[in-house]
């Protein structure tokens, strides 16, 4: 990194595609159409489980304005007995989500789309399809779900030796945990629940689809990763994948939710066989029914300690609620929960469960923050049974650089112990705090620390330079939370240009090399790290060419504040030529400048956090309400300080949502009966206090600019710290979540 | 059914425009009137990414028939910045980094001038109340509240 300038890096620049974005003309996928286009609509199922028996579309097709039907005949199947990987995706699931086969395996499963005219012709023709359900019993809850005598989702399934629902597992261990145990003087065994909580983009799913008549498709499509689309489309169409152009809308929105497709083989497939292009729009209603979610839980942690703190076994059983397809994020929690600590005996073992629920897709850290619940939880009763600080027991046992990881690798430069202490004396920490402040109103502080992987991975950039003199940088990964502004400061910065004259684009499938999704707090690591590359090429071949025009050695040229000059005396007197200059001259000395780098990107060190909250709980009402929040991260380098800030702010108010009052509800027969905003409650502005990031700036060092990501971390923690937070003002623990209005109420009136 | 013709006023300027009686309003802009920087979050009420104005009142447009704003001044996202030249609130929405995704934005920026309007001296927490019906996932709302907070001291130091 240029060390010399940094006028862009870590400043709090405007970003590039902002202005767009606040006049309302930003592009999202909802917002584009086509000539001749027709409306795609998908028919959805209205049980919680049932065998298809037969779908009879002819009437559906004899509406007038009907372009085409399709049905999971349309659908390339994955056979049972053979996994099809993409990324962490078994396409024998997604080929079967996208588009229910045997089964319907949840209320709101996709069964037959319609593409018409209009969207109203194409939901009246939906309801002309006759579907011949066998209606089968459903199971919703994780303990039903594997109970000897549960309903069994696919039949197929074998969990020692017999059919279940537990479709994998995965266990991590060292040491000898019983051992441990022995050991300790106090061990605590709690058994936690969670419920599954959605995303809550605020933008539906939606696309817009044409298949040409020499079978080359563009689909136009939101999503976490143009190239994840291109692929599972190919896979689920038999479409090769250089015969579909992925283009990236805006995104509003992922977290996760993002990284996997619903719509687009289906709008595919109908674009195909109308011969127009097909626009799909999901209702909101729709996206809380069949996306998403991530699981609920079911888990059970047993810490024991020594009497000083030092924690010296630990064990977690973690049941994941996958939904109706397999796929639960076992590695959140079972490599997740212990791993900020340094524990010498550790078994951590998760499974994965389905029942009649959607099918889960990854929310931000998948499956981190139901595990720290559970470990943060019994970390603070230990420490209560112990009268030690919940802090003081935490820098007890912080992983250090050189600690091995549970999951595998050995920590590097890492800063969890500062992320305690910086919370630690924190004036939020040391704040009077008055616990009873009115009658029938009592307050409490808590804390909880997390951990999260983060991620490298497959980037792609490119840097152009124009013939007068800006920059043209064009990435593979959609910017979700404002990436393009951090890349742009890096660009700027290396190539000691103004910000402005750097913009940045997110190129389509057929524009720019292979690029993995964004997620797992990677696009910023990733992009960062093949930006510097390109632009580093960039400058070597602008010193070539001044070397070139004053008939020197290239070694002889420096590039400095964007400007080729002569490195020393030795080199000789010349002017200074700009980066205007050179572009003017590039096409007669050598032809265009600009590259493209994709690497397969290292080297992301996890990221650790710890928070602080206060809560008030009324009494009466059973509303628990977060009056203050802190919270401490290891960010490696914030290249773009307040949108890192604003990844940690909204990690937080989407912890406090998971807390308090986000759940999915079902009736009798396993329908969603929440899926609406106004009952599937995500936090508002109101509901929610300033959250106040601090940010741990040790440099990862094995990025250019020490970057570390930054977006998933911040969920980790809040559900515990605030559950620790309401056992602080009432005394009394909650071991489920959401901690909302009538649970608390009810749980008050039951302790009497 | 027939469509109805409407005749009313989008930002300033008179529209006419076929509508089917049963049209939401949020339709008709992303529709046949070609004004997407309205979004559709959930389509009953309860996101305020539809956020426009009707005579100055903030209503979800996805709650309003297409019919109602006959004779009606409607106001949205795309009538705010005047030309090149921001509104002060988008330009300290970019300032201070107070969108992510941006979804929300148009709403949140719609439902924030109508609150400056009928109370230019905003507390925190009637800045949480004022914009309560508009939904954000992304940014906490922390950097939302403290722009429309520093919008509105601008603009009374500027008034």
């Amino acid at each position: 990194m240029n060390e010399m300038s940094n006028k862009w890096i870590g400043k709090n620049t405007i970003r590039p595609d902002g202005a767009d974005k606040v006049t309302g003309r930003a592009g999202y996928a909802a917002d584009n159409t086509m000539p001749g286009m027709v409306w795609g609509k998908v028919l959805r199922s209205p049980h919680a489980h049932a065998r298809i028996r037969s779908i009879d579309t002819s009437k559906a097709e004899a509406l007038p304005g009907v372009k085409a039907v399709v049905t999971r005949d349309d659908i390339v199947e994955f056979p049972l007995d053979k996994s099809v990987m993409l990324g962490i995706q078994d396409m024998r699931w997604m080929c079967r989500n996208v588009m229910a086969r045997e089964k319907a395996l949840f209320h709101g499963h996709a069964v037959a789309a319609v593409a018409a005219i209009s969207e109203e012709v194409a939901a009246h023709a939906c309801s002309l399809i006759e579907v011949d359900y066998e209606v089968l019993p459903h199971v919703i809850e994780i303990e039903d779900a594997i109970k000897p005598d549960a309903p069994i989702l696919h039949e197929w399934n074998q969990f020692e030796g017999k059919p279940s629902n537990i479709a994998g597992t995965m266990v991590l261990k060292t040491g000898d945990v019983e051992a441990g145990f022995a050991e300790a003087d106090i061990v605590v065994e709690r058994t936690f629940k969670t419920r599954p909580v959605h995303q809550g983009y605020i933008e539906p799913h939606a696309c817009t689809v044409s298949y040409a008549a020499d079978g080359r498709v563009t689909i136009w499509s939101s999503s976490q990763g143009q190239f994840m689309v291109r692929a599972m489309t190919s896979l689920l169409t038999g479409i090769p994948q250089s015969d579909i152009r992925a283009i990236p809308a805006e995104i509003g929105g992922g977290f996760g939710g993002k990284t996997i497709i619903y719509l687009e083989p289906v709008a595919v497939m109908l674009s195909k066989k109308s011969g127009r292009p097909v626009k799909m729009v999901m209702t909101r209603e729709e996206v809380q029914r069949a996306t998403g979610p991530a699981p609920g839980s079911l888990s059970t942690v047993k810490i024991g300690a020594k009497k000083d703190g030092t924690i010296v076994a630990a064990k977690g059983t973690f049941y994941l609620q996958a939904g109706g397809l397999p796929g639960s994020p076992l590695r959140g929690p079972v490599g997740c929960s212990f791993a900020q600590y340094a524990i010498p005996n550790i078994l951590s073992v998760g499974f994965d469960v389905v029942s009649n629920r959607s099918k889960v897709a990854a929310y931000r850290a998948p499956g981190a923050p139901l595990g720290a619940f559970a470990t943060e939880c019994v970390l603070d009763e230990i420490a209560q049974a112990l009268g030690l600080d919940p802090l003081e027991m935490r820098l007890k046992n912080t992983v250090k650089a050189g600690d091995k990881a549970i999951y595998g690798p050995t920590f590097g430069a890492i800063t969890f112990k500062e992320t305690v202490e910086s919370i630690k004396h924190h004036p939020h920490y040391s704040a009077p705090l008055d616990k009873n402040p009115r009658p029938g109103v009592k307050r409490g502080r808590g804390v909880a620390s997390g951990f999260w992987y983060n991620a490298g991975g497959e980037s792609s950039v490119q840097v152009n330079i124009t013939e007068d003199g800006n920059v043209l940088v064009t990435t593979g990964h959609p910017d979700v939370g404002g990436s393009r502004a951090s890349i742009s400061n890096v660009v700027a910065e290396l190539l000691g240009v103004d910000h402005a004259r750097v913009n940045v684009m997110i190129g389509d499938t057929q524009t720019i090399g292979f690029s993995n999704l964004t997620g797992g707090s990677r696009v910023t690591f990733a992009s960062a790290l093949v930006a510097t590359s390109a632009t580093e090429k960039v400058i070597g071949d602008l010193r070539q060419r001044a070397a070139k025009i004053w008939n020197i050695d290239a070694e002889a040229v420096k590039w400095q504040d964007g400007m080729a000059l002569p490195a020393g005396d030795n080199a000789g007197k010349f002017p200074p030529l700009s980066l205007k200059e050179l572009a003017a001259k590039a096409n007669e000395m050598g032809g265009p400048i600009g590259t493209q780098v994709q690497l397969n990107t290292t080297g992301a060190d996890p990221g650790f956090a710890t928070h602080c909250v206060d809560v008030e709980v009324d009494v009466d009402l059973g509303i628990v309400r977060v009056l203050r929040y802190t919270a401490a991260q290891d960010v490696g380098r914030a290249l773009h300080p307040a949108y890192v800030e604003g990844q940690i702010q909204g990690g937080v108010v989407q912890g406090i949502g998971w807390a308090l009052s986000e759940e999915y509800l079902y009736d009798a027969k396993g329908r969603v009966d929440n899926a609406a905003f106004l009952d599937y409650r995500m936090p508002v502005c109101s509901d929610v206090p300033m959250i106040e990031p601090v940010m741990l700036e040790i440099p990862n060092p094995k990025h250019p600019q020490g970057v570390r990501g930054v977006g998933e971390a911040p969920i980790v923690p809040p559900l515990a710290a605030i559950a620790n937070a309401v056992h602080d003002a009432l005394g009394v623990r909650f071991y489920e979540l959401p901690m909302s209005p009538p649970k608390v109420s009810a749980r008050l009136d039951a302790a009497g | 059914m027939s469509k109805l013709h409407i005749a009313t006023s989008i930002n300033g300027e008179p529209v006419e425009f076929l509508a089917d009686p049963s049209a939401s309003m949020l339709d008709a802009l992303r529709g046949p009137l070609g004004l997407t920087g309205t979004k559709e979050g959930c389509g009953t009420g309860d996101c305020g990414a539809c956020s426009i104005t009707v005579d100055g009142r903030l209503v979800c447009a996805c709650l309003m028939l297409a019919v109602e704003s006959e004779g009606h001044e409607i106001g949205t996202i795309e009538g705010m910045a005047q030309g090149d030249h921001l509104h002060p609130l988008q330009q300290k929405f970019l300032e201070m980094a107070a969108l992510q995704c941006g979804i929300c934005t148009p709403g949140m920026l719609m439902a924030s001038r109508a609150l400056l309007e009928k109370n230019p001296d905003p507390t925190e927490e009637e800045v949480r109340f004022g914009l309560a019906g508009n939904l954000c996932r992304c940014t906490g709302y922390d950097k939302i509240v403290r722009a429309v907070l520093e919008t509105a001291a601008e603009m009374r130091g500027a008034a």
